[in-house]
């Protein structure tokens, strides 16, 4: 596979009540093993993927929130969330799971791979794309 | 140019599939190549062959079935997806032990690896869903 294309995987729907959430991170897992430049956008109710404690015993589903902190061992560092999706839905970034990654071209420095960003970013960001899954 | 394209809700109750198929209808007359169209999420119910619909509605399977058989396209259904909602071919049925499959002529069924393949081999990627 020698060209790269940049992928982003746009994530716009809550975790639980569809399927969405979860298939969508099955392609991001699947994907990793191709070598691509992949990076997820968080917006709209999909800013509630990320969110910490998720308890999901009451609704007989998986709580696949945790496997969003291995996604840095799949080479998948950014995780872009829209600032004004998480205001319209009262919740701060303290809301969210702390996702960090290793930086091999930083001495494998621990970085978050959360990154707020506006919604004017969040524009550029799919600009910038070859391809776009949205879920 | 060459199109990927993803259909990600499920026939009749979502138009995706239709819209897609007059999509993919519409880009291979203006002349571009769909080499491949995957189904992901409901959309994966389009390809069981034991869907009857009514004689005076339009036959979503085998419209795709038809277009595919026509122009060569990989009909591709996520092995994930169609799993968990009973769509099976021969071999997974076989292994699963169920009694039957329920794949349609023209699909086949394969990993997700083929959606990101078609992302990278594509000159545009168009997605049909929610």
């Amino acid at each position: 596979m020698s060209d790269v294309k940049k992928f982003l995987y746009v994530n716009r729907k809550a975790p639980y009540g569809t399927i969405y959430a979860l298939e969508s991170l099955e392609v991001v897992l699947i994907g990793a093993a191709f070598d691509q430049d992949v990076s997820l956008a968080f917006l709209d109710d999909g800013v509630f993927q990320l969110t910490r404690d998720q308890n999901t015993d009451g609704i007989g589903v998986k709580n696949f929130s945790p496997t969003f902190r291995a996604l840095g061992d799949y080479d998948v560092t950014r995780l872009y969330v829209e600032k004004e999706s998480l205001d319209e839905r009262g919740l701060t970034a303290d809301d969210l799971q702390e996702i960090m990654y290793e930086d091999e071209d930083d001495d494998w420095a621990e970085k978050p791979a959360i990154r707020i960003v506006s919604r004017a970013e969040m524009t550029d960001i799919m600009a910038e794309q070859d391809v776009i899954l949205s879920f | 140019m060459k199109i990927g394209v993803v259909i990600s809700e499920g026939p009749y109750t979502h138009e995706a599939a239709d819209t897609a198929y007059n999509f993919v209808k519409a880009a291979l007359t203006a002349g571009h190549e769909v080499p491949r169209v995957f189904f992901y999420h409901d959309g994966v119910n389009v390809s069981t062959r034991l869907s009857v619909p009514p004689q005076d509605e339009r036959h979503i399977q085998n419209n795709w079935t038809d277009l595919a058989r026509e122009h060569g396209i990989d009909l591709v259904v996520c092995i994930a997806a169609a799993q968990r909602r009973g769509i099976l071919d021969r071999n997974e049925a076989e292994r699963q032990g169920k009694d039957t499959d329920n794949i349609a002529e023209g699909f086949r069924i394969s990993g997700l690896g083929q959606l990101i393949e078609m992302g990278i081999q594509t000159d545009r990627l168009v997605m049909f869903g929610d």
